[in-house]
């Protein structure tokens, strides 16, 4: 029987300081450009947490704006501020940068997060608010040091400065005197992917009514790596997450694949849970610090604020039948092969075509959920609306194939497809931004099924030029019944004796 | 454009000659590729990598304008290419190269 | 006059528009040396 999807959770973390300390496009900057004017201007060009919470894309992320509903707002979104949301949603939250910092350092089991006393007391306290925060959490806080300590650490010991509004609140420290994979920079990166990881986690179990003692397995599938000099990417984030957010029944482990990682857990989740290895498979990822701002310049020159500021994670629980939840039909998985090549056109066709599998055309799908990068970053920095290129490729293969009509296209992007509203955080808006309301969606009975397509740029890491991606079709629970095998389970066991006593009955006959 | 590439695109002009190289792109909106089409003429524009300053004037177009795809075999045009061109904005491609190919290049 | 029959081609592909492999594969046919291909991604 085919597994299915019982629960999903998103969160966003609001990370200012990080964009100008940590994001790639602003260190580089740094390094070649120390002066320039666009290093002056970056902090006049940060949003508030209040005007992250207002913006429309954030609050469709944490599932309180439905994709449909965001698409009836006129573009550019950043210049709307919509009211009547908090910072809590359906499926997850939207997280201040302080309570983050703090949640960094729970996630530290070797005491590199060293916090400012007056910083981390005040945030402390806002965090005993927060409903997700347990005591058991609460006690992963250090205490306090001092500024001039912190400061110390900084200038003398090559520890990664934390900033608050400007002010540095705290550091994170090398791990190691000599490896670099356990750099102070490494460390922060990691940290980061770590406890927005854990963050989603913990809505997960908090928003579908699941206890962290049912789940036996855990994938991460982020695109960092954590590891030492002779295991650079040993992992595993997975395991790592799983204990801070209390799955003590749990085990894991780490699956890349740059953009296309969540797609590859999943279809690796789905498959554990119908192969009866494991009942309750959580796949989720952090987000990225070395991402923010990395269109910076660009909305700059533009006159925009950096809409960048956001630090993405999701977590996915895939169990057994229930008869209810959307199952994963992994008879219907798309791959793009070694062979396949790297043209856009054989890359799409390699992916939607496992619908010929079973004679669908491109129609029968009711929604793709491609990379769903929210236009309003993309756009002003040259890099195009992403989900909307994907939707008119889907779109002229549906023609190619004869499908559709070309005349047919534009009505095929705007039924099919949707709107992108996920944060660039790599791997964070590929296929799975969806996957919350793909849920809903079908239980309310408004689809009947949906292609998750994820897509990897692997040729970033120089070991191959090759593109990747997958997909896999959710569609509608068919109900237990339907699916149940024509030989009962006491029908299996009085055969298998049967065949035992048959072979004894031989060993004894020689 | 990407401070490797920029290098690399350096390297190469030095290694073979300015006049012997053609930058063929495959940006997916005009002004991305305005922008790295300038990068090998006139110098990066944004003044972070190795190419700020240096005015190689290099040949470039984008895979998508006419003069490429004129002299590219048409079968495999249309296998490697032909759908996603459907997809881009071909003729805001060509607006924002067509001027900087006029400005900057050496060796047209 | 041919533009890439016989020249040394640099090639910056774009992973949101056309990939450089798939660009390489074009110019070849023209009679052109690749000598780099690169693909950047922005997201």
């Amino acid at each position: 029987m085919n597994s299915v999807i019982r629960g999903a959770s998103y969160i966003l973390a609001f990370a200012p300081d990080m964009v100008i300390h940590n994001g790639t496009t602003q260190t580089t900057e740094r390094t070649v450009n120390p002066n320039s004017e666009y290093l002056k201007q970056i902090k006049d060009h940060l949003r508030t947490f209040e005007q992250v919470v207002k913006y429309l894309p954030n609050q469709t992320y944490i599932g309180n704006i439905h994709p449909d509903e965001l698409a009836k707002y006129e573009q550019p979104w950043n210049d709307k501020e919509v009211e009547g949301f908090g910072r809590f949603g359906k499926y997850g939250e939207i997280m201040p940068q302080d309570e983050f910092i703090v949640l960094m350092q729970m996630c530290d089991v070797f005491d590199l997060v060293k916090l400012e006393k007056n910083f981390l007391e005040s945030t402390k306290e806002k965090l005993s608010q927060h409903p997700l925060f347990d005591e058991s959490l609460m006690n992963r806080i250090s205490e306090g040091e001092e500024a001039q300590v912190v400061k110390k650490y900084v200038d003398e010991e090559h520890a990664e400065p934390l900033y608050n509004n400007g002010e540095l609140i705290g550091c994170v420290k090398r791990a190691h005197d000599i490896d670099i994979n356990l750099s102070a920079h490494v460390m922060l990166e990691n940290l980061v992917s770590k406890a927005s990881n854990v963050l989603a986690l913990l809505n997960l179990i908090a928003k579908n009514n699941v206890n962290k003692e049912e789940i036996d397995y855990i994938i991460d599938c982020c695109e960092e790596a954590c590891g030492d000099m002779n295991q650079r990417g040993g992992g595993n984030f997975a395991k790592a997450c799983a204990e801070v957010a209390g799955f003590v029944n749990a085990t894991g482990s780490d699956t890349r694949g740059f953009c296309a990682g969540p797609t590859h857990a999943l279809i690796e989740a789905a498959a554990l849970v119908k192969a009866g290895v494991y009942k309750n498979v959580v796949v989720s990822a952090g987000g990225c610090t070395a991402k923010l701002g990395m269109n910076g310049k660009d909305h700059i020159k533009k006159g925009l604020p950096i809409l960048e500021d956001v630090l993405g994670g999701f977590a996915v629980l895939v169990s057994e039948n229930d008869g209810i939840s959307p199952e994963i039909n992994l008879d219907l998985i798309g791959r793009h092969t070694v062979g396949t090549g790297s043209s856009p056109q054989a890359v799409i066709t390699s992916l939607v075509s496992s619908l010929d599998k079973v004679g669908m055309k491109i129609t029968d799908v009711d929604k793709y959920s491609v990379e769903m990068q929210n236009p309003d970053v993309t756009k002003p920095a040259g890099a195009g609306d992403v989900p909307l290129a994907n939707y008119k490729m889907i779109g002229a293969l549906a023609v190619k194939r004869g499908d559709i009509e070309k005349k047919d296209l534009q009505e095929f992007t705007e039924k099919h497809g949707m709107i992108g509203w996920a944060p660039t955080q790599g791997h964070i808006p590929s296929g799975v931004p969806y996957i919350g309301f793909c849920r809903q969606d079908i239980l309310d009975g408004k689809i009947k099924n949906a292609m998750i397509v994820g897509k990897g740029s692997l040729f970033l890491g120089r070991m191959t030029n090759l593109f990747d991606g997958v997909s896999f079709i959710v569609e509608a629970n068919k109900g237990k019944e339907e699916e149940k095998s024509a030989v009962s389970e006491d029908k299996v066991k009085e055969l298998i004796a049967q065949a035992l006593k048959n072979f004894a009955s031989n060993l004894l006959a020689e | 454009m990407d401070l490797e590439n920029q290098k690399r695109v350096k390297e190469f002009a030095e290694k073979y000659g300015a006049e012997n190289i053609v930058v063929v792109l495959g940006a997916a909106e005009g002004e991305a590729a305005g922008l790295a089409a300038e990068t090998v003429t006139n110098g990066d524009p944004t003044f972070a990598g190795p190419l700020t300053g240096v005015q190689l004037g290099l040949s470039v177009f984008h895979v998508c304008e006419p003069e490429i795809k004129n002299e590219v075999d048409e079968s495999v045009y249309d296998e490697q290419i032909s759908m996603m061109e459907m997809v881009l904005d071909v003729d805001d491609i060509i607006s924002e190269m067509t001027p900087i190919r006029e400005d900057f290049c050496k060796y047209l | 006059m041919s533009l890439l029959n016989g020249k040394k081609v640099i090639i910056i592909g774009d992973r949101d528009g056309i990939p450089g492999p798939a660009i390489e594969e074009c110019v070849k046919t023209a009679g052109a040396e690749v000598v780099f291909s690169s693909t950047e991604c922005f997201v």
